[in-house]
C-alpha cells in the first residue's frame, strides 16, 4: 500500500448526496479479474453528461474529491475505490461515509476525511465556484489547509489506520505477526462450527 | 452501571483473537463465503505474496452473480463472465476451497445457499465480498459484506480487524396486519431511519413482529440492513431458528445437536444491555411498500402518492428527490397505483426463496400476466428450484406466462444477460432501486414477492390487501 502524507491539489466537487457504488462503478467493470486500470469505467453513466463534473477540465488532475453525506453506499464493491484510486484521487471529503466503502478505502490507502455538514457546504460553495478550491492535507497533523483563504479545518481519523496509511502497512503482514494467537484461538474451540470439508 | 451485553456484543467478544488499546480488534471468522465476482484479485494476491488459504474447511465458494439463468447446456454467450467462473475455478482448486459448481444442484445465491446448507448457525462470525451478507444476521449470528481487501485477509489469517460498531435496536411493535410482508418491514425501516441511518451501526432487530416472522422473512429483514447503511443486522435466534437449521446437512446431529441448541438460547440481549440509538415502529401501520425513487429509502405505501421534492425540508433530500423523479420518470402526485411496468422480476437474495414463490404464485395461482408485460422467476438456489418444481409452483407461474428460470443473482444486478433496457420499468422483489443497477437507463421498483405477482397480473401496482 502506498503512504500518505501530504496532499496539495484542486479540489473535484461531487455535490450529490448517497453516491452509491453501482454509480462509482458500474456493474458490467466487475467482470475483470484484474485489480488496475479501473479509472475509466468511474462514474461511467454520468460522465456521459457533458456538464458532469469530472468532464470539467479544470478539475482533470484532482487528488481530492469533495461529496455529500453517506458517499459510497449500497454494494461492498472494492472496485469503487480502485477505480477512484486509478483517476488519482488519494483523499474523499463528506460528512459521512457508508461503512464498507470508508473500510475499503482504508485497505486501499485513500484517505476518507469527515467533516461537518457545515464545514463541507462551506468548501463545496468555493470548490464549485469559478475560482476553484485548492487545499492541502496533512495527515500527520491532521488539518486541512486553504492557504488562499488562510482558512484551517482539523479533522480526526483513528490513530491506528492514521499510522497505517502513514507508513503504507499492509494490514495482513500486521495480522500475521499474531499467527500465535490466532493459533492458541483455533486450538481453544476445536470443531465449535460447521466445517465445509464433507460438502463436497 | 451497565452490565449487560448486546447479543451482537456477546458474538463479537467471543470472536476477540486479540485486543489492544489502540487498534482495532482482530475478530476471528467462522465462515467465509465466496463468489466468483469479488474473489479473483484476492487469490491472485495471495500468490504473488506466497501465502496459502488458511482454512479452506471453514471457506465455501460458488458462482452466482453473472451467471446466466437460461438453459445451462447452452454456452455461456459473455466471455468476461467465462473468464471469471473459470478463474475461481481454477482458485478453488488451487487453494482445496470447496466449490459448488454451476451444475451442483445445491448451487445458487451464496446467501440462499448458506442457509439452506445449515452452514448459517447461531452466534458465528460470517464474511463474504458482498454487502448482503448481513442476510445470516437472521439466524444470530454477526454477519457483514467485505471488500477484496478484507477477502484476501479473511483467506490468509482467518481473522478480520474490526473496530466494535456501535449498537441499534429497531423495536417493531405489535403485529402486522394480513398480507404484510418482511420485506414491506424492512422498507418502513428504512423509509424511516434513511439510507445512512445505520451508518457505524449493528441493528439487532426486536419486538412481536419480527418475532412472527419465518425464518425467510427474517432473512428478507437483515438482508437489506446494509440499504439502511448499517455494518449488520441481526435477530436473536429462537425456536423458529433451531427449527429451520435442525436436519439440514451441516447441521449439527444428535449429542452435538442437544449441546449446539444449550449454548444458542444463551443468544440474547440482556434486558441491561443498553443500545446507542433505539427506534420504535408499529407494526399496524406498516402497508405494503413500494419504492419510487433511486435508493431504497425513497419508498411510499401503495396507498400513497410519488412525493413532491419541493414539500421536503432537508437540501440534500430535495436535491436526490428531484434526480431520482426525473431518472425514474415519474410526475409528483402520481398514484403509486397508476404505475405502469413493463418488466416484473422475482429472485435476488432478498426474496427468492421457497416461502416467498410459494406466497407470489399463491397471487398468480389461475391468473394471466398482463399483455406486454415480461415476468421471470429466479429461484434462490438449486434446491429451491427442485422444491417448488415438487409443489408444483413453477407450472402456475408457467401458466401465468413467467418465465421458469435458473438459480442466480440475474436482474438484481443484471451481470448476466437479465437486465433493464433503456426506460424500462420493472417491479423487483430484490434490494437496491439504484440508477442503472438493473441495466442502463432501467427503472426499478423495490416490492414483496406477492406485490410483484399482483402487479404482473395488473400491469401497475396493486393493493394485494384488496385480492
Amino acid at each position: 500500500m502506498k503512504s500518505i502524507k501530504k496532499i496539495n491539489s484542486i479540489v473535484l466537487p461531487l455535490n450529490r448526496a448517497d453516491v452509491d457504488t453501482d454509480q462509482i462503478m458500474p456493474k458490467q467493470y466487475l467482470k475483470r479479474v484484474e485489480r488496475s486500470g479501473y479509472g475509466p469505467f468511474a462514474f461511467d453513466e454520468w460522465r456521459k453528461d457533458p456538464d458532469f463534473v469530472l468532464n470539467d477540465k479544470r478539475f482533470e488532475n484532482a487528488e481530492i474529491l469533495l461529496a455529500q453525506r453517506n458517499f459510497g453506499s449500497g454494494s461492498s464493491r472494492e472496485h469503487a475505490v480502485w477505480g477512484l484510486e486509478d483517476l488519482g484521487i488519494q483523499a474523499v471529503i463528506a460528512p459521512s461515509f457508508a461503512d464498507i466503502f470508508n473500510s475499503n478505502c482504508g485497505k486501499v490507502g485513500i484517505l476518507c476525511i469527515q467533516l461537518t455538514q457545515k464545514d463541507v457546504d462551506n468548501l463545496m460553495s468555493i470548490a464549485e465556484s469559478s475560482e476553484g478550491l485548492n487545499l492541502e492535507i496533512d495527515l500527520a497533523d491532521q488539518v486541512l489547509i486553504n492557504s488562499k483563504q488562510n482558512t484551517k479545518i482539523n479533522f480526526s481519523i483513528d490513530d491506528f489506520l492514521k499510522h497505517r496509511l502513514l507508513n503504507g502497512l499492509d494490514d495482513i503482514g500486521i495480522t500475521m505477526q499474531r499467527e500465535e494467537l490466532i493459533n492458541k484461538f483455533e486450538n481453544e474451540r476445536k470443531d465449535f462450527y460447521p466445517s465445509t470439508k464433507s460438502i463436497i | 452501571m451497565k452490565n449487560g451485553k448486546t447479543l451482537a456484543e456477546k458474538i463479537w467478544e467471543n470472536h476477540i483473537v486479540h485486543r489492544e488499546d489502540g487498534i482495532p480488534d482482530l475478530l476471528y471468522i467462522d465462515l467465509h463465503l465466496l463468489h466468483e465476482v469479488t474473489s479473483p484479485q484476492a487469490f491472485e494476491s495471495l500468490r504473488i505474496n506466497n501465502r496459502q488459504v488458511r482454512r479452506p474447511d471453514l471457506s465455501i465458494a460458488t458462482i452466482d452473480h453473472n451467471v446466466p439463468t437460461t438453459d445451462r447446456s447452452l454456452p455461456n454467450p459473455d466471455p468476461l463472465s467465462i473468464k471469471q467462473i473459470d478463474t475461481l475455478r481454477k482458485n478453488a482448486k488451487d487453494f482445496k476451497v470447496p466449490l459448488l459448481d454451476i451444475f451442483d444442484p445445491r448451487q445458487g445465491i451464496v446467501h440462499v445457499i448458506s442457509p439452506e446448507q445449515g452452514l448459517t448457525q447461531p452466534g458465528m462470525t460470517i464474511v463474504c465480498g458482498d454487502s448482503h451478507t448481513s442476510t445470516h444476521g437472521a439466524f444470530g449470528s454477526l454477519a457483514f459484506g467485505i471488500g477484496t481487501s478484507e477477502v484476501e485477509h479473511v483467506l490468509a489469517t482467518q481473522t478480520l480487524p474490526a473496530p466494535l460498531p456501535k449498537m441499534m435496536e429497531i423495536n417493531v411493535k405489535g403485529n402486522v396486519q394480513k398480507g404484510i410482508t418482511g420485506k414491506d418491514i424492512v422498507l418502513a425501516i428504512i423509509n424511516k431511519i434513511g439510507v445512512d441511518g445505520g451508518i457505524g451501526h449493528i441493528i439487532e432487530f426486536t419486538g412481536e413482529a419480527i418475532k412472527n416472522l419465518s425464518m425467510e422473512g427474517r432473512m428478507t429483514i437483515c438482508n437489506m440492513t446494509i440499504e439502511a447503511g448499517a455494518r449488520a443486522g441481526l435477530i436473536a435466534p429462537d425456536e423458529t431458528t433451531f427449527n429451520y437449521i435442525k436436519g439440514r446437512p451441516m447441521a449439527p446431529k444428535s449429542d452435538a445437536w442437544e449441546k449446539a441448541v444449550a449454548n444458542w438460547k444463551n443468544l440474547y440481549s440482556d434486558d441491561d444491555a443498553s443500545f446507542d440509538t433505539r427506534v420504535e415502529l408499529i407494526a399496524e401501520k406498516i402497508e405494503p411498500f413500494v419504492t419510487w425513487g433511486t435508493n431504497p429509502a425513497q419508498s411510499a405505501p401503495i396507498s400513497g402518492k410519488v412525493p413532491n421534492p419541493k414539500d421536503m425540508a432537508d437540501a440534500a433530500a430535495r436535491d436526490t428527490a428531484t434526480r431520482a423523479l426525473d431518472y425514474m420518470d415519474l410526475k409528483a402526485g402520481t398514484n403509486i397505483e397508476d404505475i405502469i411496468l413493463d418488466k416484473i422480476f422475482i429472485g435476488s437474495c432478498t426474496n427468492s426463496r421457497i416461502e416467498d414463490l410459494r406466497s407470489a404464485s399463491n397471487i398468480v395461482n389461475g391468473n394471466k400476466v398482463a399483455k406486454d408485460i415480461h415476468a421471470i422467476v429466479v429461484p434462490g438456489s438449486g434446491l429451491v428450484k427442485k422444491q417448488a418444481e415438487e409443489e408444483g409452483l413453477d407450472q402456475i407461474f408457467i401458466d401465468a406466462g413467467f418465465e421458469w428460470r435458473e438459480a442466480g443473482c440475474s436482474m438484481c444486478l443484471g451481470m448476466n444477460p437479465d437486465i433493464l433496457k433503456p426506460g424500462e420499468r420493472s417491479a423487483s422483489t430484490s434490494n437496491r432501486n439504484f440508477e442503472g443497477r438493473q441495466g442502463q437507463g432501467g427503472r426499478t421498483h423495490l416490492v414483496s414477492p406477492e406485490m410483484a405477482a399482483a402487479a404482473a397480473i395488473a400491469g401497475h401496482f396493486t393493493d394485494i390487501r384488496k385480492i
